[in-house]
């Protein structure tokens, strides 16, 4: 026969890659399946919520304050108070946390203390977020007499992020190639320049994913700020950072510990403007990042 | 044809390296003086000493881990960011020691220039690429001193006609031999003395290859050219002095002529007529 024969395999090899294409295919169901309990889980788990909570939603709900009625009961002391300790943390974490890694990654080398300080930092990320609040207790609100203060509550939060701001990143760092560097200094550049207008471009987007992912945990964290005593009724909403305060999750807690159901929906759409937050949140960091992205290759 | 010719030689075979009588006299731009590099506790080069000849192109040759590359990056001090690693012995150029205390690297890596074996354009426009250089060493005063010291450099590296329209796309855009030549006109900008090429062609077709070796042929009445190459008609093209490495010392050091058609060292003659490596 001439030509090109087809390749085929026969015996014990055609039935080995048979059983191997089988195995891709069970494995691809089973990866399917899996996502989709995690789907159906989180459908609907937003569904009871929507179906709970979208009739108390309105203007009157965002805007209004605590009250002992249901009906009348609003969260705008919480959701400004959210977004101002949001802010806040953000201020206090990101540049420190940003300016440790940069030093552990890029100056830092492989001390003995750059080591032990790394240690630590991975140990401290895993560490209960109620004992931040005990720390910011101690710390913030006793010691140093910031009082039961958005400032109070936000360097408690800015302390529980700071590890995971830190480790994300070293690792956004770490992925710049070292041609780059390498390129850089070799046309004199010093590290700081080689840092500031090479190594931070190209890594800002993993900094800012690392970003997101560290502000949304703390928008979402209750335990240590009832620690440092968040108030949990409020008919004002705080005007700076030493006003009391209460958040979103804290506000939500009490109101599903009231008996009255009437209360339970107002949990129920106070959730949903968590979630509304927190997408926005978000959508406006994949936004800035994408821009900074087409930027940087321009 | 007998088997024994094609056997690696032993390291017994390498008596005192040989250097031309011809190297030691006249001007040296680059010397290196007993010079040890480790990795660790690897020793990466042995006792290499060379006097590198200003205003014309040497190249270093030899097999894969020979210590070529290594030396190479001595020469402006790439290796130090490499963590772990030390050097000993001299290495000086123009007659100062750049290894001694008290030199400033980043003055040194401006002066010595360095092309790399895979193009590292930054991931900017073509225009930025060129004017880092000149913009953190504080080199052009004003924008249109910048624009015309970075259409200078694109000439110098024979790229001005084919990215004078597109000087504010994205260099990752351009082509992988565009990208070297980018690399090489960003390593010009900063008007370096020495420029290290470290295999800049090993990843390019012929046709651009032979770009850059027109270039290089170009650039040495102004830049001394150090360049690292694994292909040894690429040497013998575009080189006049070659020194042959292996495994960490250097073997041989002559005119490039001489050390293709009579070397002395039977280990260089068996690595240039391809009997190993």
């Amino acid at each position: 026969m001439s030509g090109a024969a087809p390749l085929t395999f026969e015996g014990e090899g055609a039935s080995r890659i048979a059983w191997r294409r089988r195995f891709d295919v069970l494995f691809q169901v089973v990866a399917l399946l899996v996502m989709v309990v995690a789907l159906i889980c989180l459908g609907t788990l937003l569904w009871d919520v929507i179906s709970d909570g979208s009739g108390r939603l309105s203007w009157q709900f965002i805007t209004g304050f605590s009250s002992r009625r249901a009906s009348q009961a609003g969260i705008w002391h919480a959701l400004t108070g959210s977004l101002f300790v949001i802010i806040v943390t953000a201020v206090l974490a990101v540049p420190v946390g940003v300016a440790a890694a940069i030093y552990l990654e890029e100056y830092g080398g492989r001390s003995v203390v750059a080591r032990i300080i790394e240690l630590n930092i991975t140990n401290l990320a895993a560490v209960p977020s109620i004992i931040y609040g005990l720390l910011g207790l101690g710390l913030f609100v006793r010691m140093m007499g910031m009082g039961r203060s958005v400032l109070a509550g936000a360097a408690t939060l800015a302390l529980l992020v700071l590890p995971v701001v830190i480790l994300s990143t070293r690792e956004a760092l770490r992925a710049v190639p070292r041609s780059l560097r390498e390129g850089s200094y070799a046309l004199g550049a010093t590290q700081w320049q080689t840092i500031w207008h090479q190594v931070l471009p190209v890594a800002a987007p993993g900094i800012m994913t690392g970003l997101i992912l560290a502000l949304s945990r703390a928008i979402g964290e209750t335990a240590p700020l009832i620690t440092i005593g968040a108030v949990t009724f409020a008919t004002f909403a705080p005007d700076s950072v030493w006003s009391p305060f209460t958040v979103l999750p804290i506000q939500i807690f009490n109101w599903v510990s009231r008996p009255q159901t009437d209360f339970h929906a107002n949990a129920a759409a106070g959730i949903l403007v968590l979630v509304a937050l927190l997408l926005s949140m978000n959508a406006a960091a994949i936004w800035l990042r994408d821009r900074y992205q087409k930027r940087g290759l321009a | 044809m007998s088997a024994t010719t094609r056997s690696i030689p032993s390291l017994g075979d390498l008596t005192a390296s040989r250097q031309a009588s011809v190297e030691t006299d006249g001007p040296c731009k680059i010397e290196a003086d007993r010079l040890n590099f480790f990795y660790g506790e690897t020793r990466a080069l042995q006792d290499i000493s060379i006097k590198i000849k200003p205003h014309l192109v040497t190249a270093f040759i030899g097999p894969s881990g020979c210590g070529k590359s290594t030396f190479l990056r001595t020469l402006n001090r790439m290796n130090d960011i490499i963590p772990g690693t030390r050097a000993e012995g001299k290495v000086l150029i123009d007659g100062s020691d750049i290894y001694s205390s008290g030199v400033d690297v980043v003055q040194l890596r401006r002066r010595v220039g360095m092309v790399f074996q895979k193009s590292n354009p930054f991931p900017k426009s073509v225009f930025e690429n060129i004017a880092y250089g000149l913009r953190i060493n504080g080199m052009a005063g004003s924008k249109s001193e910048l624009a015309a010291r970075v259409e200078e450099s694109l000439k110098q590296a024979a790229l001005w006609d084919e990215v004078k329209d597109r000087l504010h796309d994205s260099a990752l855009a351009t082509s992988g031999g565009q990208q070297q030549r980018l690399c090489i006109a960003r390593a010009l900008a900063v008007r370096p003395d020495i420029l290290l090429m470290d295999e800049p062609a090993s990843a390019l077709d012929p046709i651009a290859t032979q770009r850059i070796e027109e270039l290089v042929y170009d650039l040495k009445k102004k830049y001394t050219i150090v360049i690292v190459t694994h292909n040894m008609q690429q040497a013998a093209r575009v080189s006049d002095y070659t020194a042959f490495f292996w495994l960490g010392r250097l073997v041989e050091y002559d005119r490039t002529d001489r050390i293709f058609t009579a070397p002395t060292q039977k280990l260089t003659e068996d690595y240039v007529t391809g009997r190993f490596g």
